[in-house]
């Protein structure tokens, strides 16, 4: 059971870094469904320079920088052109599962540097979750970390209250000052970084090599733990360990060996995140539950 | 200077057919920058893609073999594009029409292809209609975001699909690859001469044929085309949205089902786990064809064989460059965005302005 949760942590971190970022680029208004792509080529990015350097912290940096300057394509033509936020992130997808299998080409097969799982001294002794949150890798570590700054920043800071005011009504947060296209590129390339993290994760850390469209669908999943989470960092927390436990339970199963067909548990995860998002729908329709209100809409300042 | 853009009055339409071609060159010129970086001569890899694709007679067979099941999925994304549903799951349901079709072969039965092929094409369409009415009911119901609950359900698919090859439906005697066996005679869509060009393009130019009388002279069409582009208009008309997503959609993943039923019935013979090429998936293609496409089905087919021909064109320079064949991914990728970019051009004009915009500007 320990062992599950632990795995369940493991599996959940990626979505987790994913899901934080895309968080930040929907309060501002920019969906971005090209988390798959971001993935992809953080993964492929991460692991080429971790494995060059001899070591995985040098692949995570590159990552993050990775996915930051691909997102950049998604911020350009969605804010600065204005065109179709579905379209562009679906692009980016394609284009980012290309562009990972081009240069990840010579990769394959090669086995690189990665995170091995740490204990924390007394942490780690505590009964139970002592094991299961404590005898993690260092980028769990890091999660752990960015999840509360990314909550504090949303809804203690300045900056987190113009990021959701860009978000919820770009033409008010406009009128007071507010650069709504500065807000949005900021949070749209704070997205493409985490979901690089997240790539990173799995080709650094979750494994240490790199396999084609090893993304398996997290991006998309991620997606779905944003509206489960109602677009706040502390619940996705809480989501992304969920997602991961199905995950975690799946592998379980499997290895148990019980009579249950081997294709119908691999569907696990993704037939639990469609019903999650079901119910998480089936309670948006009976209150609200704070989907920015500006987003997927371009800005034009003429057009107010 | 500043830049700025200000509404056209009117979209232009020199632009909007003068974007698609440049869009084109300038994908075509990013990606030999890629090419050059792993020192490959670009111009060489153009020239041999072209030459396969479009300059031998064989290759452009092959370039229609490749277009005839983007041309099915593409106009059931259209379709569904149209009225603003957003179906991504194009790919899951060509995988369970595959399978659908599949099932009716392995009921054991061989008949005459008169009655065999027309029962398997219910089969493909129903399978992929009923798999593409299950994130229609969630969205008509209850507002379930579409883009994810289609593109989850293609890994399922994907998944269902193995399940059977890899247990119930497994030749016993394929040495262990995951495959049925193959199909018997009455059960394989004819092929033209001595080509693998099968009867399905024949439907698929049919069904383009079809949907554009749909689309443009029915009042059906007329429904679609106004919930798509003002849906509260539509609902002051008294139109069923709703009931409308259901219907476009049962087309839509029914003709995704089609495509995968062509295939195993014209191409493959068999079921097996690589229905749709894993590097650039039919499904996920069509997605950029509708789009490429204007949602005009005539536009649809146009696209559809020239995104065969970069199929037929990338798969000759992996094997004789030894060139990753993700590169169709990302020449597809790039003339999208493009498109995109460049599209702003026709409904907005660039206005430059001396200093930064004054005030409200």
């Amino acid at each position: 059971m320990v062992a599950i949760l632990q795995a369940a942590v493991r599996s959940g971190t990626p979505i987790l870094f994913v899901c934080i970022g895309e968080i930040y680029a929907e309060r501002s208004g920019i969906l971005n469904v090209g988390l798959e792509g971001l993935m992809l080529v953080g993964a492929i990015a991460g692991f080429t320079a971790g494995y060059s350097a001899g070591n995985p912290v040098v692949g995570v940096f590159a990552a993050a920088v990775a996915g930051a300057l691909f997102s950049l394509i998604h911020a350009y033509v969605t804010i600065t052109l204005r065109a179709d936020q579905i379209v562009s992130g679906l692009t980016l997808t394609i284009l980012g599962t290309g562009i990972s299998g081009f240069f990840g080409k010579p990769m394959i097969g090669q086995v690189g540097p990665g995170f091995d799982q740490v204990a924390i001294p007394g942490l780690s002794k505590i009964p139970i979750l002592g094991q299961v949150l404590f005898q993690q890798d260092a980028m769990v570590y890091l999660s752990f970390v960015l999840v509360p700054i990314a909550w504090w920043v949303m809804y203690k800071t300045h900056l987190g209250l113009a990021i959701r005011s860009v978000g919820e009504n770009p033409a008010t947060a406009d009128s007071l000052g507010v650069s709504v296209a500065k807000v949005r590129y900021g949070c749209v390339l704070f997205g493409g970084a985490m979901a690089g993290l997240g790539g990173a994760y799995l080709s650094l850390a979750y494994t240490t090599m790199w396999i084609e469209q090893m993304s398996g669908g997290r991006g998309w999943i991620t997606l779905a733990l944003v509206i489960f989470a109602a677009w706040n960092p502390g619940r996705a927390m809480l989501g992304a360990y969920l997602f991961g436990g199905a995950d975690a339970l799946q592998l379980r199963i499997q290895a148990v060996g019980l009579d249950i067909p081997t294709y119908f548990l691999m569907m696990l995860p993704y037939v639990l995140t469609i019903a999650i998002l079901v119910l998480a729908s089936r309670a948006s329709l009976r209150r609200r539950i704070g989907a920015p209100a500006a987003l997927g809409l371009p800005y034009a300042r003429e057009e107010r | 200077m500043a830049m700025r853009l200000e509404l056209r009055l009117e979209r232009s339409r020199k632009l909007e057919v003068l974007v698609p071609i440049i869009s084109v060159l300038l994908s075509l010129v990013v990606v030999a920058l890629l090419l050059l970086s792993t020192g490959t001569n670009p111009l060489t890899a153009y020239g041999a893609m072209l030459k396969e694709a479009f300059g031998t007679s064989y290759g452009f067979t092959e370039v229609l073999v490749k277009a005839t099941p983007l041309i099915l999925c593409g106009l059931g994304v259209m379709l569904a594009f149209k009225m603003l549903f957003w179906n991504i799951g194009a790919e899951g349901q060509l995988h369970m029409g595959a399978w659908g079709a599949t099932a009716v072969v392995m009921t054991g039965w061989d008949g005459s292809p008169w009655l065999m092929i027309p029962a398997m094409m219910l089969g493909g369409f129903t399978a992929g209609a009923l798999w593409a009415l299950i994130p229609a009911y969630l969205k008509v119901k209850l507002n379930t975001n579409e883009i994810i609950t289609t593109l989850l359900l293609n890994y399922v698919a994907i998944l269902w699909v193995a399940h059977f090859i890899y247990g119930p439906w497994k030749d016993p005697v394929s040495f262990g690859f995951p495959m049925t066996k193959q199909f018997p005679d009455g059960a394989q869509l004819l092929r033209f001469g001595d080509t693998r060009v099968h009867l399905g393009f024949l439907f698929a130019l049919v069904i383009a044929v079809a949907l554009y009388f749909l689309q443009e002279k029915s009042r059906w069409g007329f429904e679609i085309a106004v919930t798509g582009s003002n849906p509260r208009a539509a609902e002051y008309a008294g139109m069923n949205a709703g009931r409308n997503v259901l219907l476009v959609m049962l087309i839509s993943g029914g003709l995704a089902g089609l495509a995968g039923m062509v295939e195993v019935s014209g191409i493959q013979l068999k079921l097996l786990k690589d229905i749709s090429p894993h590097a650039a998936p039919y499904g996920y293609t069509a997605i950029i064809i509708a789009w490429l496409a204007r949602r005009n089905p005539w536009g649809v087919v146009l696209v559809s064989i020239l995104m065969g021909g970069l199929y037929v064109g990338g798969e000759t320079v992996q094997i004789t460059m030894k060139l990753p064949v993700n590169i169709v991914l990302i020449i597809q990728a790039l003339i999208l965005f493009f498109v995109l970019g460049g599209d702003i051009l026709s409904r907005y004009r660039l206005v430059f302005d001396r200093k930064e915009a004054l005030g409200g500007g």
